[in-house]
Order: structure tokens, then sequence, then C-alpha cells
């Protein structure tokens, strides 16, 4: 454990980020996240942070050294896309038993290895530690070494178990151990000055297909996504781009500085959500190329691409423009996709009645009230109750969030949209800003809404209980209606 | 009767099992006001919370003790006080429910000794109900943790009173009431459907756990940050003064018995109540029990579902099938399917139960849907949870998704398949399938068979 102990230190210092540098060493030591307190906590792990930044590489076997929880939980629920392989949505893990954890899971995860290898034939297996394999001493990066060493095929530790930390130590510890045994160990069959790679975007629901026809129309060559729709070889040889492009903040940025400082490849810090971030990124993109010794020309044919792309765009947005005119969103999400929306939204007449900051770096904070002024209702932490309280007395018109919250605003009885990992629909570039205004107005528009909140005929006192189901253990909560009890009870 | 076996591999492909301390989550999840824990760290409740989420289209209480490396090698006597002492105030439940994890097995959380401790500390935690249960990842699967929640909540919250049976038959109170001990492998809407075949009798039925009060996707008036709706604490309590259990599933006997050793309440298993015969016990018991005869509405569904098998054999007869569930569904379901004439092909499960044994095939694996997906070649219809997409994909076979997790479908809530009503409806369901893929005769149908008859007995030439 003391690698990995060091390997976190290392990734708690991290020079790149400002918020990081800001801080006293000792704070920094403690690492980028609150101490999660017991009993009033959410969200994932490191081992799953670390699964989210690797799974999308879609070639490889994806093994998780452990208890059934940590993978057969939680398997196939990602919507990142693959164009070629679909074995990153096959799943694998080893399962150990009671009699694993008191002799050791060393010689299963060896044997799984191998069977994967014989059945499978991937051109490398990524091994996840978990919580439970870390605590009783098994060694995966020994195991791996040794696996390397008698399969002829790389197999890669990837040293997070769930209990280190939060799902950005997770992205960030999955990011070390690219660095560590993937990045530089292979080599591209030939290069242009175009390459370049996208670090921190996992294809969710095809992303990053969104941006990449608008990327080979330039000419441009995405040399490696880290990791969506990746190879594992792309991987291997990415050392080898002009430059790169971080997306999504700062999950991934120490992949993006380390391959800065050991193969000098320059990035910059930039969105695909948003049309003036969308332009932006293609500016910065073309810059870097140019800088690193692509043709000039590629600036002019980039701002050309630039104009047409927002003309076209702006001309799509228009007819929302007067349905959309002072609908108010509220806005529950981590940190960059935040402000990245918020301009196009509110292009197209939309009002951010709040937004949640939880994740967001102070220089995010400062950007929202830039775009959004100084009366930007900004929660750092908002409880559902809160958001649930907003909703229903209809201060927002409808809430854009992940997943898990969805059911805040449709108890509420008002629209909802995911724009989290779990999501179907693509909002990248220029095409997916206009899915995504697509999308709410479509939410916002749904039939469904006027006939929802009328209330039952009958259901005129809200007061009277029900004395059908009252016995039958339904809770009536205090206002609550009766009739759905009702409903159910003559079913 | 089919021979049990264990899959060898090392590594398990495309499971099938999930863990035991969310099914125990999901137990605590019928009880009313309720916060279910999970002491472990935030992946573990992490993975479970959207994994139900994504089953069940609803919000999900479910909190973790957060335990981190030093926390885990120290001990979690601080992170579960913590965890109580917020919950209790912020989500003021009624009842917490705790199952530990492997993490916290592996080091061996006395947790039953800590709650004891953090209790004497804290004089407004001493009287409020919390149920712990062990539930090792590395063990058994999500019915285990289920059924052993269950027991727990028996053993820990049922009154402990015992009536002599001259005393207990003139109790006022109960001579209407049984109790319900469902299995996992129930949803909401069967549970609704046997609350009215109970009630058809005059019986009043507590179902413990009730999910279909807390997860049945009703709309609530308030935000609730605990389950809303579900098995009161007061019913819970008063148990032991039903005239009799009814537990539903193999794995729920433990906690019948439970029940029965702390309040002579006898108790029946119900190993399956999907099936015409199967039904047919279960009213004749609660018509012997009520003393009210079957009511016509229930003479009629079954009537209704004879009818049904009568018009589906037809597509039923000797279709192979695949199926992948935890036991008690894969004998409720099984066992269903053999009654109409299926043969089951390909048969994969979780974890140990008596009733692998008696499951009408060849062999029953303890395996994954890799173990499924090589067996299920040839096979006519492919039974399991949502997980099975992608072989369903790869094979071509036709795929009825059924149990935990259904997270790409709508309404795995109020999926029914108990109850006359419930079986007939799975014939149709079913046999709907058959129909859809039903092979249409070619020119070539027969050509192989006239190969083989005239490499049997050459004709003679003329």
């Amino acid at each position: 454990m003391s690698t990995l102990s060091t390997t976190i230190q290392d990734v708690f210092n991290e020079p790149a980020c400002g918020k990081n540098q800001a801080k006293g060493e000792k704070e920094r030591k403690k690492g980028c996240t609150k101490q999660l307190q017991p009993g009033a906590a959410a969200g994932g792990c490191a081992f799953d942070g670390a699964k989210i930044a690797l799974q999308p590489i879609t070639d490889v076997a994806h093994l998780v050294h452990g208890p059934i929880a940590c993978e057969g939980n939680s398997w196939d629920n990602r919507g990142a896309k693959s164009s070629g392989s679909l074995l990153y949505r096959t799943s694998f893990t080893t399962d150990i038993n009671e009699t694993d954890v008191v002799f050791g899971g060393e010689k299963r995860l060896f044997k799984s290895v191998k069977e994967i290898i014989d059945k499978y034939n991937p051109p490398a297996v990524f091994v996840y530690q978990t919580c439970v394999t870390a605590l009783i001493g098994d060694d995966i990066e020994a195991v791996c070494k040794a696996a390397t060493q008698k399969f002829g095929l790389p197999i890669v530790p990837i040293n997070s178990p769930g209990f280190v930390g939060n799902k950005n130590l997770g992205n960030k510890l999955a990011g070390e151990a690219l660095l560590e045994y993937v990045i530089g160990t292979q080599e591209p069959e030939y290069t242009t000055p175009y390459d370049i790679n996208i670090i921190g975007e996992y294809n969710l629901g095809g992303e990053l297909w969104q941006i990449k026809p608008l990327l080979d129309e330039l000419g441009i060559r995405i040399l490696a996504c880290i990791s969506g729709d990746a190879r594992y070889r792309e991987v291997a040889y990415s050392h080898r781009a002009k430059a790169a492009m971080m997306v999504c903040s700062k999950a991934m940025i120490n992949i993006s500085r380390k391959m800065e400082e050991r193969y000098g490849i320059p990035f910059f810090e930039g969105s695909f959500y948003g049309i003036a971030d969308m332009s932006d990124s293609l500016r910065n993109i073309a810059q870097l190329l140019v800088q690193r010794g692509a043709p000039d020309e590629l600036l002019a044919r980039t701002e050309a691409v630039i104009t047409r792309e927002e003309t076209r765009a702006w001309a799509r947005l228009e007819p929302y423009k007067q349905r959309l005119q002072g609908k108010r969103v509220l806005l529950i999400t981590g940190g960059v996709k935040s402000w990245s929306v918020v301009a196009a939204l509110q292009e197209v007449g939309i009002e951010i009645v709040g937004t949640s900051v939880k994740k967001s770096t102070k220089e995010d904070k400062e950007r929202i009230k830039e775009i959004m002024g100084d009366d930007a209702h900004m929660f750092d932490d908002m409880t559902p109750r809160e958001m649930y309280k907003m909703l229903k007395d209809a201060k927002a018109d409808i809430m854009l969030s992940g997943g898990r919250s969805q059911f805040i605003a449709l108890k509420a009885k008002m629209p909802w949209l995911d724009i989290n990992q779990e999501r179907h629909h693509a909002y990248a570039g220029y095409d997916g800003m206009i899915a995504l205004v697509e999308e709410i107005d479509k939410a916002l528009s749904s039939p469904i809404w006027e006939q929802v909140r009328k209330p039952a005929p009958w259901d005129t006192d809200l007061d009277v209980a029900d004395p059908v189901r009252s016995d039958t253990g339904c809770a009536v909560v205090p206002g609550a209606h009766a009739p759905i009890q009702q409903v159910k009870e003559a079913s | 009767m089919a021979t049990v076996v264990t899959s060898k591999k090392a590594c398990s492909v495309n499971p099938l099992k999930m863990s035991q301390p969310i099914g125990a989550a999901l137990a605590f999840m019928g009880l009313n006001k309720c916060m279910p824990v999970l002491h472990g760290s935030q992946g573990c409740t992490a993975f479970g919370l959207v994994l139900f989420v994504r089953h069940f289209r609803e919000a999900i209480p479910l909190q973790t003790t957060a335990m981190n490396e030093v926390t885990t090698i120290m001990g979690g006597m601080e992170n579960i006080e913590q965890a109580l002492m917020n919950i209790h105030t912020r989500a003021k439940p009624e009842i917490i429910g705790i199952a530990s994890t492997g993490l916290t097995e592996t080091k061996g959380d006395d947790v039953d000794g800590y709650l004891k401790l953090i209790r004497v500390k804290h004089p407004e935690l001493a009287t409020l109900p919390i149920v712990y249960i062990s539930t090792p990842d590395y063990k058994d699967a999500f019915q285990d943790g289920w059924a052993k929640a269950v027991r727990r909540i028996v053993e820990t919250l049922v009154e402990d009173k015992k009536f002599p049976m001259t005393m207990f038959n003139n109790n006022a109170l109960g001579r209407g009431v049984v109790n319900v001990l469902p299995g996992a492998h129930l949803t909401p809407g069967d549970l609704d459907e046997l609350r009215e075949i109970i009630a058809a009798f005059g019986l009043s039925a507590t179902f413990l756990p009730d999910l279909s009060g807390s997860l049945d996707g009703h709309i609530p008036d308030d935000f609730s940050p605990t389950t809303f709706g579900g098995t009161t604490l007061q019913q819970i309590r008063a148990m032991g003064d039903a005239r009799m259990t009814l537990a539903i599933g193999e794995q729920m006997r433990d906690a019948a018995q439970a029940l029965q050793d702390k309040t002579d309440v006898p108790y029946e298993v119900f190993d399956r109540l999907t099936g015409l015969e199967a039904n047919d016990h279960f009213l004749s018991v609660l018509s012997n029990l009520s003393g009210v005869p079957v009511p016509v509405k229930y003479r009629r569904l079954r009537s209704q579902l004879v009818d049904a098998m009568l018009d589906g054999h037809f597509f039923f007869g000797r279709k192979k099938i695949a199926l992948g569930a935890e036991p008690d569904l894969l004998w409720s379901v099984g066992a269903f399917l053999a009654d109409m004439g299926c043969e089951l092909a390909a048969v994969v499960t979780t974890t140990q139960s008596p009733m692998l044994e008696k499951m009408p095939c060849k062999e029953v694996l303890i395996g994954d849907l890799e173990d499924l997906e090589q067996c299920a070649q040839g096979c006519d219809l492919l039974i399991t949870h949502a997980h099975g997409r992608q072989m369903a994909q790869r094979t071509g076979i036709p795929f009825l998704r059924m149990g935990v997790p259904m997270f790409d479908r709508l309404g795995a809530a109020h999926r029914v398949m108990v109850g006359y009503r419930g079986t007939r409806d799975l014939v149709f369901e079913i046999g709907n399938l058959f129909l859809a893929n039903a092979h249409e005769a070619s020119p070539e149908s027969w050509a192989p068979v006239m190969e083989e008859r005239n490499a049997s007995t050459p004709v003679a030439a003329h």
C-alpha cells in the first residue's frame, strides 16, 4: 500500500490545478475533497471513478478483483459508446469467496486473467483493485507483472480501491495507471501535424461522434481519445500527439499535465458543451497545432468552419427563442457542465434560477457569476428537500440534473432532463446544443403536465385521511393525498 | 430432479448474481419510515442505490457509513455512531436498518457491540429501533441478504409474547390477521395481488417487508428522505397476534420459523404462487383458515387460467428454455414452464437453495450469464434479468426480462406473476413471444429430412 499512498499524495499535489496550488502544504496533503460524512454522503468511490475513466476503452477486458458487489451490482450501466469492439461491455470479476478472503485471492486473479485471454483474446487486461482484496493484501501489481511476463500481453493493475476516496480521486488514479503502464508503450503507424489527444471525454451517448465530423473536415486527427471509444493501442501511442484538449474539468488533469512534462504535448482545458465553448475549443485546438508546426492556414479554415457552424446553430435555435423565453431552469450538476451550458441556454431566453457549485472550482464560480450576474443563485450543497420545495413552489420550470435526483422533480410533477453520464442523448458540439434545447422544449411542452397536476375530481379536501388503507401499512403523511391509496385498493 | 453443479471457473463473466447487502437493504426499504444503511465504503451504497433507482425508477433511501482505509483498520464504531446521529437528526426515521459489507466483515467489526455502546452514549438513540444484519459480499447472494434481513427484523422487532393456543384463538385482535413474508422475487405488484386475494377471504394481511407500500411508484405529497410507506413498526411488533404466517418462497422459511419460535404463530411455506395447482393449494389454505368458501371471482379467474393453459399449451410444448434467476424465482418460473410442457434446457442460478434439486431439469448450474449463454444454443426463449440483453442480441434468442435488475424497461414494480390472474397473464405474455417468433415453413423446411430418409433407405433408381 505504500506505493498507492505515494501515488495518492502525488495526485493530491497537482501543480496544474490552481485550486490545489492555492492551498497550504498541510491542507494539500488531505486531498481535494471534503471528508465524507457518514450517514450523509452520496456518490461513488475511488474504484467507481477509476472504472468510469477507463471502461470506455472498448477492446480491453476490464477485470474487477473483488467480491461480487463491486462489479455484479453495477455492470453495463453507463452510456459510453463504441464504434468497434464491445468487449468493454462484457463483465469480468473474480467474485471472490470466503476462502479467498482467508487464503488470499491472488491465485484466483491469475487464473482469471488466463481464462479471459484464452476465451476473449483481448489486446490487454485491466485489473481493478477493490477494498476487500486491498485489505487482505492481494498484491495486484505483482500478479499483473507475472501475468504480463507469462502471457506476453499487457496486464495493467488499476490500483484504486474504493475506500481510498471518492470518484474524482479514482479518475486520477486511473490516469496514473495509464501513465505508468500504457501511454508511450506503442508507436503509431504514422503521425501527422494534425494529431491531437482528447483527454477526459468518455463518448457518453456518442458525444465524441458529434465532434469528430468537424475535426475530420478540418483534417485534424484524434490520435487518441482518453478514453471514449478508444482502442488500447491508441492510448498506448497517444504520446505522439502534437496537442491535447482536456475535457472533463479536473478529472484527468494529471494525465494532461504529465504528458506535457514527459512528451512535450501542450494542452488546454476546454468544453464541447455550448456554442461559444465549442468554437473556443476548435480555435484552441487549431492554435496549439499551429504552434506545434501545423501550417498556418489551419487557423483560417477553422474560423470558416466556426462561422458556418455558429450561424447555422443560432439559426436553428431561433425558433426556440419565442417558446423558451423566460423559462426558468434549476441546474444541478457538477462543475464544468454548468457554466458551459448556461451561456447557450441564456441565448434562447432561458433563465437560470439556480445552479449547484458543489464540484466547481473557484474559477468556475467566478465564471458563473460573470455569466449569470451577481444575483446568480449558487448552491454549495442543496438538499433534496430544498430542491423539491423550489420545484413544488414553481420557482423553477424545469430541473436539469443527474439521474439520481430526477424523482425530486418528477414527484413534484415538474419536468426534468438528464444531463449526467447515464443520459441517452448526446449534447456535445453545435448539434448537441440544439438537441439539448430541443429536449428542454420537449419536456416543457409535454401535454402530460396539465393532466397530472390536476387533482382528482373527488379530491377536494386534502386533509381527509383514507379509512380504507389506514390499517394496511401505507403511511399517511400529514397532508398526503388519499386518492392514490384508494386507487391501489380498488385495483 | 436436478443435479446441482457449481461453476469451476476462476473468473465470473457477465454475473447473474448481485451481492447480499443490497438484498438486505431492499428488505429494509419495505419498512415504513426506514433508513437502510450499508456499513462499508460509500461506493457500496452508491452502486446499490443506482441499481434500485434504475430498476424501480424511484428515489431510493440508502445511506453509508462512508468507511475509508483508516477507519476500516481502526474499526468502524465512530463511523456508525456518526452515521446514526446524522441520520437521526436529518432524516428522522422510525427504523434504521444496517447491513454490513465485505469490507467491514473482512476487518471483523463487532457491530452489535458497537450499537450497545452507542446507545449508552447517546440516550436519544436508546429506544430507536435499529436492526443490524451481517451480510458479507463475498458470501451468498441477493435473495439470501433479503431473507436474513427479514429474519433479523422479526428477531429484533416483533414483540415477544406467546399465547397459549386457547387464549390465542380467543384473541379478537388476531382472528382475521395473517402475516405474509414475501421473498425478494415478488414485485410490489405481486404483493398488491396477494393482498387482494387474502382480503377476498375476509382476512387482513401484514406483509413484511411491504414494497407495495414504499416502492410501487406513487406520488407522495411531500418530500421524504426515508422510505415512505411499507410495514409500520407497530404492525411488525404485533405480528405475534396473527393466526398464521404465509411465507412465499423457500428463502422465507427461516424468517417464518423465527417468528414461530418467538410467538407460536404457525406458518406454511408456499414455494411458489405461479401456476394452477400452486394457487389451488394457496386458496384452499386461505379458505380453510377463514372458513370462507373461495369467492366467485376467484373461481372465475381459475377458470380463465385453465382456459389460458388450454389455449396456450400448443405453443409451449417442448419449447426449450434458457433460464437464469435467483433460486426462488427460478423455481417459480421454471416449475410453471415445466407445467406448461416446456423443456428447461439451460438453467443457471446464483446461490444454494433446497429448491434447486427439485427443479424439473437435468442440471442446475450455480454460475453466471456466460455459462447460460454457452448452454443456451438452440433455445426458443431466454428468461433472465436485464443483463441478459447483450446475450440476447448475440444469440438472437427471444428474450423475456425477469427479476432484478430490470433497468431498460418500464414498470418493473408492477409486473404480476402470482395468483390465477398473474399466471394467466404470464401464459399470454410468454405464449405471445413463442407466437411472434414461430418458424414459418418454407420449401426447404423438409429438405434435410428427405436427405436423411434417402440416406437410410436408398430408393432404387428407375
